[in-house]
């Protein structure tokens, strides 16, 4: 398990491409300075492109990705922090 | 007066306006670069085409783009006002013919209800892949402050009408507001 507490979290299981980011910008936007929000998704794309997205976006910056498994299906976490 | 006495006079008149100009063109360089880097990306798409497999890419890097914070602007033309058409962008189609990726020959995929079959097949995968709908992605884009266009002339040569056309949707544009967009964007696409 991460060493981070989210503050939020948002659901993404079973969206693809482009949504998870797409999504994680919107649940992004409605935290402070500081807090934590932990995206939960099922695309494998979302590793590289949640990355992606919080490398190169001002303002947020990725603190952890985990990879787990549910159910037999494997699971992405991202944590993802407003700087 | 000999030369050598006029010299040093010379040389510090010089160099205290090569200082100036030094001190010029620094401020210059800096402000242009302020210029070129204003921190925020842009991005023009023109779209072109109104099937099924091609509303996808335009309306996917639109909404990501606008993720990261990008001024997007897709300029939509031609088949590609079909996307931006509330009634047929539901109702996009796959074409069968001339498409390698198809599991079947093109005499085949050249029968008149293929098209339908092709599309009903993909519509299936974009549900069970948990894809996006072209509607969802429109609204998505909108909601994220991409600048959706319909080119003016295409719209009248195509008959149809603004009010046809999603809330938000911009019309009453045509090419030179596309380029000046272009101009400024740091990505262009044609699709």
């Amino acid at each position: 398990m991460s060493e981070y507490e989210p503050t939020d979290t948002l659901d993404v299981k079973g969206l693809s491409c482009p949504m998870p980011v797409v999504k994680t910008r919107g649940a992004v936007d409605d935290l402070s300075s500081g807090e934590i929000l932990q995206v939960v998704a099922t695309d494998s794309g979302s590793m590289s492109d949640l990355k992606g997205w919080a490398d190169s976006t001002e303002g947020v910056s990725m603190l952890e990705q985990e990879e787990s498994e549910a159910g037999g299906e494997p699971v992405f976490r991202h944590f993802i922090q407003k700087e | 007066m000999s030369s050598d006495a006029d010299a040093p006079v010379e040389t510090t008149t010089s160099v205290e306006e090569l200082r100036a100009q030094v001190q010029a063109l620094e401020t210059e360089v800096s402000d242009l670069r302020e210029a070129a880097d204003d921190g925020q990306k842009s991005m023009t798409i023109i779209a072109t085409k109104g099937t099924l497999d091609m509303a996808y890419p335009p309306l996917i890097l639109a909404s990501t783009a606008a993720a990261f914070g990008w001024d997007v602007v897709v300029f939509h033309t031609f088949w590609g006002l079909e996307i931006l058409h509330e009634e047929k962008s539901k109702n996009l189609k796959l074409s069968a013919v001339g498409n390698p990726s198809m599991p079947m020959p093109n005499a085949v995929a050249a029968l008149p209800f293929m098209d339908n079959v092709a599309t009903s097949m993909m519509e299936k995968k974009i549900e069970a892949n948990g894809t996006a709908t072209i509607e969802e992605l429109i609204e998505t884009s909108l909601d994220m402050g991409v600048d959706l266009q319909a080119c003016q002339m295409t719209i009248e040569l195509m008959g149809y009408d603004e009010t046809e056309f999603y809330d938000g949707v911009t019309t009453g544009v045509g090419a030179a507001t596309a380029l000046q967009h272009m101009a400024g964007a740091d990505v262009q696409l044609m699709i």
